[in-house]
């Protein structure tokens, strides 16, 4: 190789030389756009606000659209597509969220996607500089689904003020794969779509980790209201998330029990 | 002895979160946020009228506004800090 290959820059991002090289999986990434028809799977894209979930977004689809550094930047959800070894993937950017549990009107849109929109894998963005605070969200993602990948953005961030995360550790506690990533710089995106790959068929197999309910009533209380949801709204799924909502006097959802509007998200959502 | 809460704390100084007086959704908020009982919670900035004020919680400045703040009831942490 010519001098180039010294240069940190070469390094961090894969450059057109690494694009022809069949070892790198990022050549068989063919970003789609907005074109997101035709799709064999559907990729939620999650995180709390702030943590580089639209910069991953535009990796894998091309778009060159809304990254800044304000809060409630994706109010609604944005979509593209791309493929990635003969498979086509339908991508969602959903809001910036803290928590599936309390919810503002845009927060409400990524709550109600993931819950009910059944994505096929749903990736949960964590800010490593920021970990203790993200594993919330990425928990409760985790309580809902099986189907996650974890992409641990920002490492570069998080090793300029002298942190190392173990990402073999937190992967084995998460049962998940833990995706270590600087999406500005185009870092860990080949290991990304491997991974994602992997659990959409199926050929990772995963073991979410799953907070036990301190109080045996409540479990009692779970397992009488769980057949009544899911009799009430047939196909819905995470009827055991609702009715731990409703046992906890969440407004917003008993609500949409109430008026039946909680039947409808299930369909409409996975139409979209 | 009187309880003391977030907005008794002067500017610097760092406390501990002994229980959460909300209920609902207000009370979901702060713990979505990361503050639990057992939090270390520092007084960072406060606004000039002392509304909001930005504290630091688990390595990230959170503005609670005064209704908010009075709602977290903590115990000073005693000992050296630089």
């Amino acid at each position: 190789m010519t001098e180039q290959a010294l240069t940190p820059d070469m390094a961090a991002a894969p450059s057109a030389q690494c694009a022809t090289c069949p070892i790198y999986s990022s050549a068989q990434l063919v970003k789609l756009g907005v074109d997101a028809s035709g799709y064999d799977y559907v990729i939620a894209l999650a995180g709390n606000p702030n943590t580089g979930k639209s910069t991953i977004f535009n990796a894998l689809t091309g778009l060159r659209q809304h990254t800044g550094n304000w809060s409630g930047k994706t109010v609604s959800r944005a979509e593209g597509g791309f493929r990635f070894r003969e498979q086509r993937y339908k991508l969602i950017d959903l809001p910036g969220t803290y928590s599936l549990l309390s919810t503002s009107t845009d927060e409400e849109v990524a709550r109600d996607f993931l819950l009910f929109g059944r994505p096929d894998v749903t990736i949960v963005v964590l800010d490593a500089t920021r970990l203790e605070r993200n594993l919330n969200l990425a928990l409760q993602v985790l309580a809902i689904t099986d189907r996650v990948v974890v992409a641990l953005n920002l490492v570069d961030e998080a090793r300029r003020h002298g942190m190392t995360v173990d990402v073999r550790s937190l992967s084995r506690d998460l049962g998940v794969p833990v995706v270590p990533m600087a999406a500005r710089r185009g870092q860990g995106v080949p290991e990304l779509l491997a991974a994602i790959a992997e659990v959409a068929s199926g050929a990772y197999p995963t073991r979410p980790r799953r907070l036990p309910l301190r109080d045996p009533a409540v479990e009692q209380a779970v397992a009488a209201l769980v057949p009544q949801i899911e009799a009430t709204f047939p196909g819905l799924p995470n009827a055991r998330w609702v009715a731990l909502r409703l046992i906890d006097g969440d407004a917003s959802i008993t609500q949409a029990v109430r008026d039946g509007t909680l039947g409808a998200l299930a369909p409409t959502m996975a139409l979209a | 002895m009187q309880p003391i809460t977030l907005v008794d704390l002067p500017r610097g100084a760092s406390a501990q979160v002994v229980a959460l007086h909300g209920v609902g959704p207000e009370r979901q908020r702060m713990v979505d946020l990361g503050i639990l009982p057992g939090t270390i919670i520092t007084v960072e900035v406060r606004s000039p009228l002392g509304d909001p004020t930005a504290y630091r919680v688990r390595d990230t400045l959170i503005a609670l506004r005064r209704e908010q703040a009075q709602q977290v009831e903590v115990l000073l942490v005693q000992g050296d800090r630089s």
